[in-house]
């Protein structure tokens, strides 16, 4: 269970060009759930984001993550946090040019210090189960949207996370790819993981695969259904 | 273990980093390996001859001792062999016959000596390697002098030292002490200086100061004097020296500056990525370190390796147009390999520590910030 | 993990060269250099020689040690047009500790 309390986080603070992204929001995220975030551009979707997966501080408010609070903990124990609660797949994929496929998988996983052959057997696993072992040994540079997208989804998942978090995952997508990303996200929820999605493609807010909907406007929770 | 798989993970990604600007990378790494090539050249070189000049000048007179008028070195009548023979302490007294010729044809000055006890007869010469290289004896294998008088002298050469002993006898023109006084003009009852043994070597200092008194218009040169103009010479404080580590540290300095000043785009966005997928602070300034030790040691240990063949496999060839300056005549190098460990570790703490720590700075300020911008970097 | 284990393949190999280089070589190629420098300590015994010949360029120059105080004033070897032995050569020790009772002192 993650927890948001009066979560607020202002850019720029203290500045003439400060800007409050987010404003005392008050959040639960129900595990084993796909929760949509949504709303306008500017909204605070990506923001919420990075605070619950541990990517930024709040400027005010507190998070729990099964009953243990995590915003105030040092650096690397968040990293910590962050490697091994959450998973993520961000908008423009960001996987390492040069690399081939299944290294950029495997990333994640280096400072936990497992096995390099535990370790490369579970990335091949990954691949597997999203059909890329083909694209194993492939710079990732020459991979199309969709193969990109599905070796982000594989990093995310490379150290067993119990939640994933994609922001926009079918911006760069056409229907038929997006079809296929939420139908990974299904599998996904019937692991038992928890998803949180931010975007604002009808296609994925309004699917059957999404419990859960919050629209978010001006740094604000507007509607939660 | 998981420490241990941890450093391979690191060092395997960097490793990949580093292919992935294989030119930037191999370029940096050849300049790296040619300043610690130069430097060790250099520090080689001069231990290696320090060490022969400390063993072999070892046999040196104890006591040189020249005599000045007007402040200009004179020629030594060897009557005063008389006066400081009875000076306490003193073992031997024997006066030395040696000068120098400039050879026109050749552009060379060589060193003419008439030693004590010369083995050939007056119409002989024993020369040096570097003689034997530089003049050429034609056909007949003599070597015409021109005399004092203004004659020609023409000397057979009896016997030539070998090449290895060029570091001593190079130039060298050994005869008897008639050949050399037709030649030189220097007449009977006249020495160029007088060498002189002394029993207890502690004394020498004292012995000195007698020889003064005795003497007002002599100067004595001690063994010890000797031994440590050379010492100076090679020393890391001397000008050549200086001037050829000068520029090689500056080439260091200027491109390890390079790298401290900041990472690349690339490099930035890489860390931001690593940062966002859970790699903390630690793990950053880890794989930097890896990425500073990689390339500092690989240059580290091509330069010391490639320094040491071509001190002591190619004799310096590089330097050798360098040391050699205008001379005409020029000593081949037989030198025994010899490395100061010392000197090596402190050229190791000198390039590795500077330069691995160099490359962790930049990488500090992308490391401790917010991996948030990940989120919405493209 | 290749390219690590290259990676430390390839220093292992170079610090095994230099360890050759630096400590056997020298040892294995003594006999060899000790009968080359016995031969040259025999030379400096026998002539009574007082430098090495390093620097020819100039008769002042080929015998450092024996420099005397008028020459060295006038045409120091620190003097660049005498090269290369201008910028190695420093003034002859006795300037820094010269011995009393010098002529001149």
């Amino acid at each position: 269970m993650i927890t948001l309390s009066k979560v607020s986080k202002t850019y720029q603070d203290g500045r003439p060009n400060a800007f409050q992204a987010l404003k005392a929001v008050d959040l639960e995220i129900t595990p084993n759930q796909v929760t949509v975030f949504t709303g306008p551009s500017g909204s605070g979707k990506t923001t919420l984001l990075s605070i619950i997966g541990c990517l930024a501080r709040p400027s005010q408010g507190r998070i729990h993550i099964d009953g243990q609070e995590i915003s105030s903990l040092p650096e690397r124990f968040t990293a910590q946090v962050r490697r091994r609660t959450f998973g993520f797949v961000f908008q423009h994929y960001n996987l390492i040019r040069g690399l081939p496929v299944i290294e950029n998988v495997m990333i994640p996983a280096y400072p936990e210090g497992v096995s390099p052959r535990e370790l490369r057997s579970r990335a091949a696993a990954l691949l597997d189960q999203l059909d890329l072992t083909d694209m194993k040994h492939q710079s990732v540079e020459l991979l199309s949207g969709g193969e990109q997208q599905r070796t982000a989804i594989a990093r995310a998942l490379i150290n067993d996370p119990s939640v994933l978090i994609a922001d926009e995952p079918t911006a760069h997508l056409d229907s038929h790819l997006s079809a296929s990303f939420l139908t990974i996200i299904e599998r996904l929820k019937i692991q038992g993981r928890t998803v949180l999605i931010a975007s604002h493609d009808p296609l994925v807010y309004q699917s059957a695969v999404a419990d859960r909907c919050v629209e978010l406007q001006d740094g604000c929770v507007r509607t939660d259904s | 273990m998981i420490w241990i798989n941890r450093q391979r993970y690191y060092l395997d990604f960097i490793l990949s980093s580093l292919g992935r600007r294989k030119w930037k990378n191999a370029s940096l790494i050849c300049v790296y390996m040619l300043v610690v090539f130069l430097i060790s050249s250099m520090t080689f070189l001069a231990g290696a001859l320090r060490r022969e000049a400390d063993l072999l000048l070892h046999e040196s007179p104890e006591l040189i001792v020249q005599r000045m008028i007007a402040g200009r070195h004179a020629l030594m009548p060897v009557d005063y062999i008389a006066d400081i023979e009875t000076i306490r302490g003193i073992q031997k007294v024997i006066p030395r016959l040696w000068g120098y010729y400039f050879h026109p044809a050749s552009g060379a000055n060589y060193t003419l000596m008439a030693p004590e006890a010369f083995q050939h007869d007056d119409a002989k010469v024993v020369i040096g390697a570097g003689v034997m290289r530089t003049w050429d004896p034609g056909p007949t294998g003599t070597l015409v002098f021109k005399s004092s008088k203004g004659g020609t002298v023409e000397l057979a050469i009896a016997e030539t030292f070998e090449s290895q002993s060029d570091l001593v006898a190079a130039d060298l023109i050994l005869m008897s002490a008639a050949t050399f006084r037709q030649i030189t003009g220097v007449a009977p009852g006249w020495s160029t200086d007088l060498a002189v043994t002394v029993r207890n070597p502690r004394e020498i200092q004292t012995i000195a100061n007698k020889i003064v008194d005795a003497l007002p218009d002599a100067r004595p040169i001690l063994k010890s004097e000797i031994q440590r103009t050379y010492a100076a010479v090679f020393h890391w404080r001397s000008g050549y020296i200086i001037v050829m580590l000068s520029g090689a540290l500056l080439a260091f300095v200027i491109f390890a500056w390079d790298k401290a000043t900041g990472l690349s785009a690339g490099e930035r966005t890489e860390i931001g990525i690593l940062k966002g997928v859970g790699w903390d602070t630690t793990d950053i300034l880890m794989i930097k370190f890896w990425e500073g030790l990689v390339i500092s040691l690989t240059a580290f240990l091509g330069g010391t390796i490639l320094a040491y063949g071509h001190v002591f496999f190619t004799s310096a060839f590089l330097f050798s147009h360098a040391l050699k300056g205008w001379a005409v005549l020029y000593p081949e190098f037989h030198l025994q390999p010899f490395v100061n460990i010392y000197q090596l570790a402190v050229l190791f703490a000198l390039t590795v520590v500077p330069y691995t720590f160099i490359t962790i700075v930049p990488a500090w300020r992308a490391a401790v910030t917010d991996p948030d911008t990940v989120m919405t970097q493209g | 993990m290749i390219r690590a284990g290259h990676f430390l393949g390839f220093i292992i190999f170079c610090m095994g060269v230099s360890i050759c280089l630096f400590t056997i070589h020298p040892r294995i190629t003594s006999a060899r250099y000790h009968q080359i420098r016995e031969r040259n300590r025999q030379l400096v015994v026998a002539l009574g020689l007082t430098d090495l010949c390093l620097f020819t360029e100039a008769r002042y120059t080929r015998h450092i040690s024996q420099a005397d105080l008028h020459s060295a004033f006038q045409e120091h070897p620190l003097a660049l047009e005498h090269f290369p032995s201008g910028a190695i050569v420093p003034p002859p020790p006795i300037f820094h500790h010269p011995n009393p009772g010098t002529p001149g002192e």
